[in-house]
């Protein structure tokens, strides 16, 4: 079993997490993209600390769940607040500071 | 394999004297959140406030006897306080220092409720704009305190950013310093949809850069097998001095853009600047100001570090496309930030654009590295930070006022600041002076700032970085902010030699319509079109537009401004004292 087959899923996922972001229109989506980066960085610390032998990988990935985690209530709280305020969550709408 | 190494375990032995400062912050944040779920509502404000400023004072007094303690006469030198996940070194606490000051400053200023006795947050976050609730929150005098645990939150991530050995803790210290500041945006007391919306920009993109930045740390991971910032740099210069390629080789490179990439966001330096206007307008003032200054602080000391262990040993090549990469960022900064900030109209704006042009010179004096060079973009820091706090504090004050009497909130369009100088003499001469500091003209500390930095990268030329000569680079930062003094003076212009509304309106000088401001309270339109007459004389002036009041400060924004005005003159004039303390900080 080739592990660095688990870091080209991790790139892979990386970048559909990315390209959510940046391409998706609710803000729920974009958010979900967002997760889907940092768990796809898990996978990547999982998938190398197996390779190099380190368990150091292992221990950072409970960390970035710990982050993630503080990351969606705060996240959560201000997308609802937005949508309380003004019924809509698509990041179109959200757009009353430009130039 | 697993459990052999679970059996080598070793405990990490922690010098806990070293950690006093961060342990003074976060400690007095945690006893904020229980203050504020335990402690009465009429008492909790002045009690929160005497944790705050009193943690950030404690800190600061720790940190500068520690200090003088690793650094002074007979100083014990660099320390690792927990096995190399914290560096206590003079660069940490040069940038540690530097970011209590401008924080203490800054969260005075958040503190003031003016002469109108309202704090800048609203009653309770949670109401809907506009609402029966939020009147009534408002008509209840509702005040809300969580802004001092977030304040403290933030700053304690501050001081762990700029010092952390690892990219774990640096990941941590990241996200510590974010999450507070995504919610203190989205809390401003006007302008509610603004604010909130504001909110949501800061959180994706930061988001977004906190998981570029932690990809980046897998990648580095993946190449060195550690995440310890010492060890990756042996790697990297074995792998620069063996000329082997090892397994994970092309991850140095990936790595270190992903991790430049994150800590370019926060810092705002193109092309990752798209959040920072929107967020500084949206944000409550005070906020602004205090991630202005300190947030950029924590961000430059990362981005040495990183550029110092991960970027400098690596191979040649490696070097030559993260450097290149950097120069590229540095310039379309620079250019960004004075040529967008010519077209603003508003304010907090124009200030914004003013710190992003700031992060482009910023990331020019890195280039040195050298002793010289690190004791330069300290006081870089110190001087842009200072002002910045100052400049923000002032915006807090210049309010519209409904024709009852009632302060609204600010006037943060450029044309109401019109005659403030005949107004207000004060307050428009202490804000031309930090206008003139960012510009860098003679006699104020942003000249010596942007005088000891460019030259001291000029004289360190290629031994610095390694592996360019900054000497163009330099060149193309003094053409910006030769740029930049336009849109700085254009403001001077404005409130010295502009009369205000009221007063053209009477002598019959009354421009077309300008743009209409909106109720404040409940605001959803900003000034977004202006006159074709407005554009061709570029002063946009606004006639339509509420009075426009200088209001009084309870004291400490005053205080602030007073300090500013006073520190940007003297470091201007007589800069030996702290440039010597610096200089005898870094040894060089």
């Amino acid at each position: 079993m080739d592990y660095a087959n688990y870091v080209y899923l991790a790139v892979i996922l990386f970048t559909i997490g990315a390209a959510t972001v940046l391409l998706r229109r609710n803000a729920i989506i974009v958010f979900m993209g967002i997760e889907l980066m940092l768990n796809s960085a898990n996978l990547a610390f999982v998938a190398f600390s197996r390779i190099n032998g380190d368990l150091t990988g292992q221990v950072v990935a409970f960390f970035v769940m710990t982050v993630a985690a503080a990351e969606v209530v705060v996240g959560l709280a201000i997308i609802v607040s937005i949508y309380r305020s003004r019924r809509s969550v698509s990041v179109d709408d959200i757009n009353l500071l430009k130039n | 394999m697993i459990t052999q190494l679970l059996t080598e375990f070793q405990a990490p032995t922690i010098s806990w004297t070293y950690l006093l400062p961060i342990i003074i912050l976060a400690g007095s944040g945690i006893l904020s959140v229980l203050i504020e779920a335990l402690v009465r509502d009429s008492v909790r404000r002045p009690i929160q406030i005497s944790l705050m400023i009193g943690a950030q004072v404690a800190a600061f007094i720790s940190l500068i006897w520690l200090g003088v303690k690793s650094f002074g006469p007979n100083g014990s030198g660099t320390v690792l306080p927990v096995n190399q996940a914290l560096h206590f070194d003079a660069w940490t606490v040069g940038i540690q220092a530097v970011l209590l000051i401008c924080s203490l400053l800054a969260t005075l200023v958040l503190i003031d409720r003016t002469s109108a006795k309202q704090d800048p947050f609203v009653a309770t976050a949670a109401a809907v704009p506009g609402s029966e609730y939020e009147e009534l929150a408002r008509q209840r005098g509702l005040q809300q305190t969580e802004v001092f645990p977030l304040v403290l939150f933030a700053i304690t991530g501050m001081m762990v950013f700029p010092a952390a050995g690892d990219l774990v803790t640096m990941f941590v210290a990241l996200e510590v310093l974010s999450l507070p500041l995504y919610v203190l945006t989205a809390m401003a007391r006007r302008r509610r949809l603004l604010s909130q919306e504001a909110a949501f920009k800061y959180f994706v993109l930061g988001s977004f850069a906190s998981a570029l930045f932690l990809f980046g740390s897998a990648l580095l991971y993946g190449y060195a097998g550690t995440v310890n910032l010492y060890g990756i740099a042996q790697v990297a210069q074995a792998h620069g001095q063996s000329g082997q390629i090892p397994q994970f080789g092309l991850m140095l490179i990936l790595g270190g853009f992903l991790l430049l990439a994150g800590i370019l966001f926060k810092i705002g330096a193109a092309p990752f600047q798209a959040w920072t206007p929107d967020v500084y307008q949206g944000a409550p003032t005070p906020i602004t100001g205090f991630m202005a200054a300190c947030t950029k602080i924590a961000a430059v000391g990362v981005l040495l570090r990183v550029l110092n262990y991960v970027v400098l040993l690596a191979p040649v090549d490696t070097q030559r496309a993260l450097i290149g990469g950097l120069w590229v960022v540095a310039i379309l900064t620079m250019i960004v930030g004075t040529v967008a900030g010519l077209t603003q109209t508003d304010i907090k704006r124009m200030l914004a654009y003013s710190s992003i042009g700031h992060a482009g010179f910023i990331i020019v004096a890195l280039m040195g590295l050298n002793a010289s060079t690190l004791s330069a973009v300290v006081f870089y820091l110190l001087a842009y930070g200072v002002a910045t706090v100052g400049a923000f504090g002032i915006v807090t004050l210049v309010r519209e006022v409904s024709e009852g009497g009632e302060v609204l909130g600010e006037a943060t369009h450029i044309g109401q600041w019109a005659g403030l100088g005949k107004r207000s003499p004060f307050i428009a001469g202490a804000f031309s002076l930090f206008l003139l500091s960012f510009a860098g003209l003679p006699l104020t500390a942003g000249f010596i700032a942007k005088y000891t930095a460019f030259s001291s990268v000029v004289a360190t030329g290629v031994s610095g970085m390694g592996v360019f000569n900054p000497v163009p680079l330099v060149i193309v930062a003094i053409v910006a902010s030769a740029i930049s003094l336009f849109f700085y003076i254009r403001v001077i212009v404005l409130m010295y030699f502009v009369a205000p509304a009221e007063e053209r309106a009477l002598t019959g000088e009354l421009a077309q319509a300008g743009p209409n401001l909106a109720d404040p309270a409940e605001d959803g339109d900003e000034p977004s079109s202006t006159s074709p007459e407005a554009v061709r004389t570029s002063v946009v002036l606004l006639d339509s537009a509420p009075h426009v009041e200088v209001v009084k400060s309870e004291g400490p924004t005053l205080a602030v401004i007073v300090v500013a005005a006073a520190f940007v003159v003297i470091a201007g004039i007589y800069p030996t004292p702290i440039l010597g303390v610096l200089t005898s900080l870094f040894g060089g």
